[in-house]
């Protein structure tokens, strides 16, 4: 069977939720072939053959963590040199997007951003894309060169399938050219504690209806009952209210929970877009007009200050 | 000597209006309103900075996209760039990314540059991936996802916030920028400004123009093929409640039905 090559996102060896899902969905089109670059390339290798990683290309090298994306393209496309794979899957992040550009540059490809879903079809790997806001899908296919496609989180359910997983030594020169942007340092962000934005199952988000970082508490004692992470509007992050690294949109993070929770949120069309493919919507708004209650499942008009402290309550009393 | 800068602009369906698709699956830009794509705009108001801080500096807008591009490279002109590069030509219709990069790499060359500046993604497309594409092409450094940037002493530094951390990076010029919209408000044009657009240079250039073959772009030519494109079925009308002391309290009742709680 065709080997498709899934690029692996990790965190020193701890491998993201994102990358199990690619691993699912690169099952559906060939085996899938698991790329590791940085260090602790055995301990990912446990969680990547639980998921169906026949193999595991592992490269460290000094310049991934020196330079900005391009040596990570050169040893990504060592991986392909190698395994002249049928597909090439990589996380929809800002950097799985730009090394599968670089990779499909050199490799005479068409590149596919953002898909939702991926099925074998007759002419090669068939994508689902969610464009304009969510307000259509698309289906696309790569008709020149080796498909390379990146992939949204919660796209897939990761499935465990057992395989091999044999880490091989994947040997990397890293081009003088790919020297170019220096990383001079890094400030690592601190953990809330609270799951990945992306990740998790139920997003509570707050806009400026929140009215003051000091309220914040309130969205984010709904969230700790719930188990869910905290997002926000671009309109609370421009007031200092909360992290940018917590917007929701199309200049945040685009995020696909099974519920998500919008508190003092009007739902402007750029907030839609990183929020309409959720399973589940949910509003507390106290303007009844907002366009938000357009996408909801189930909405209060009401305000944020009573609602939210009440629902928390009651989802204390009935967890227990 | 001068820096020369160019600044990649996107034309593009009006975000707030009915955006839908033609029959051949490309984009119906004849039904909705365009505007220079907002995410641009703060590419233009990084690249006047630039600028501003520069002894002599020069900044060319640049544009690929039908006849009314033109409209988001008067608006660039009004913000205070020099001049500006259309390239138009009736072959581009339907062009995708790869193809959108090598038009631009070429008309960056042609143009000549230190610099070239782009948003972080455009607001229709939204793939992220240009800037990427174009250092790869002209083969130079990329300074990406910017929320902060500076250019000093032939060399680009800026700051990358990214999800696990945020980095400072730094780059010999030439080289590709792109610039996030927590780079700071993009300047609104003056009275003075929009008056002195009209006066600017556009230059217009077609694929001859950049010895590119009409089979190298538009839908013919494009790597990657749109097979369908459906209007998401609206969501059925939720349930909408008013708080009267209950609001709280019925809303558990649903997410418990749903199972979330
Ligand atoms: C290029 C571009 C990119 C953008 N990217 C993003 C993005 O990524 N994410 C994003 O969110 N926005 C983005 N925006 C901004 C977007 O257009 C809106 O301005 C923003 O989403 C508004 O945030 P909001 O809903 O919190 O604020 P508002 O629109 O001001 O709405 C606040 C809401 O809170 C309600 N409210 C007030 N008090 C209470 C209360 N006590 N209880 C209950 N309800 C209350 C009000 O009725 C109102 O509906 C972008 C804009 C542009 C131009
Ligand atoms: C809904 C939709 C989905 C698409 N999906 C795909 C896909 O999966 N694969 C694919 O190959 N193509 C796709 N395309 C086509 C692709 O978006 C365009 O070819 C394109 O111009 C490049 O991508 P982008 O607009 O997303 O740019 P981005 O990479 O998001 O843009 C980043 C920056 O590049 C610059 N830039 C982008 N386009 C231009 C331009 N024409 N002129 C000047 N500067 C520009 C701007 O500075 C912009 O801020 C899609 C288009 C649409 C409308």
């Amino acid at each position: 069977m065709a080997e498709v090559l899934v690029y692996v996102d990790h965190v020193d060896g701890a491998v993201r939720k994102p990358t199990l899902e690619l691993l699912t969905l690169a099952r559906r089109i060939g085996e899938p072939v698991a790329v590791h670059l940085g260090p602790h390339a055995d301990e990912a290798a446990k969680v990547l053959a639980e998921h169906g990683a026949v193999k595991v290309l592992a490269a460290d090298a000094p310049e991934f963590a020196e330079y900005l994306v391009a040596p990570k393209v050169d040893a990504l496309q060592a991986a392909y040199d190698a395994v002249s794979p049928a597909a090439v899957l990589l996380p929809s992040s800002a950097e799985g997007k730009e090394i599968g550009a670089r990779l499909a540059v050199r490799i005479g490809s068409g590149i596919i951003t953002d898909a939702v879903d991926l099925e074998a079809g007759a002419e090669g790997p068939v994508a689902t894309q969610s464009v304009f806001a969510a307000s259509y899908t698309t289906k696309s296919r790569i008709t020149k060169g080796t498909p390379v496609i990146t992939v949204k989180p919660n796209s897939a359910a990761p499935e465990a399938a057992p395989a091999a997983g044999t880490v091989e030594q994947l040997a990397v020169t890293v081009a003088d050219s790919s020297k170019g942007t220096k990383i001079v340092s890094r400030t690592p962000r601190e953990s809330t504690g609270r799951p990945e934005l992306t990740e998790a199952a139920i997003v509570v988000s707050g806009g400026r209806g929140v009215n003051g970082a000091e309220n914040f508490p309130v969205i984010e004692a709904l969230a700790d009952s719930l188990g869910a992470a905290v997002g926000a509007s671009r309109a609370a992050v421009d007031a200092g209210w909360y992290p940018h690294t917590n917007q929701v949109g199309q200049t945040g993070k685009s995020v696909s929970p099974q519920l998500y929770i919008a508190a003092g949120i009007s739902g402007a069309i750029q907030h839609r877009a990183g929020m309409q493919t959720s399973k589940t919507i949910v509003a507390i708004n106290k303007d009844e007009e907002a366009p938000i209650f357009e996408l909801v499942d189930y909405g209060v008009v009401g305000d944020l200050f009573d609602v939210v402290p009440a629902l928390t309550d009651e989802v204390k009393t009935r967890k227990g | 000597m001068s820096l020369r800068i160019v600044v990649c602009v996107k034309y593009v369906p009006d975000a707030t209006g009915d955006r839908h698709f033609a029959e051949d699956l490309t984009v119906d830009r004849d039904d909705v309103d365009g505007l220079l794509s907002e995410l641009d705009e703060y590419a233009v108001e990084q690249a006047l900075q630039i600028k501003e801080a520069a002894d002599d500096a020069e900044i060319t807008v640049l544009t690929v996209g039908p006849e009314d591009a033109n409209d988001a490279l008067r608006k660039a002109l009004s913000m205070g760039a020099d001049k500006a590069v259309h390239v138009e030509d009736d072959d581009l219709h339907g062009t995708d990314a790869l193809g959108t990069s090598l038009v631009l790499a070429k008309a960056i060359e042609k143009t000549g540059y230190d610099l070239v500046v782009c948003g972080m993604a455009s607001t229709d497309g939204t793939m992220g991936v240009l800037p990427a594409l174009l250092a790869e092409r002209l083969n130079v450094p990329q300074v990406t996802q910017l929320s902060e940037v500076s250019v000093d002493g032939g060399k680009v530094t800026g700051r990358r916030d990214g999800d696990t951390a945020s980095e400072q990076l730094e780059a010999a010029l030439p080289a590709v920028v792109s610039v996030t919209d927590q780079s700071g408000e993009a300047r609104y044009p003056s009275f003075k400004g929009i008056m002195a657009a009209k006066k600017k240079p556009v230059e217009s250039l077609d694929l001859e123009d950049l010895e590119i073959e009409a089979d190298e772009v538009g839908l013919e030519g494009a790597w990657t093929k749109v097979e369908d494109a459906a209007e998401r079925p609206a969501r059925t009308a939720g349930t909408i409640v008013k708080d009267e002391g209950e609001g709280g309290k019925q809303l558990a009742e649903f997410l418990a039905g749903q199972k979330f709680i």
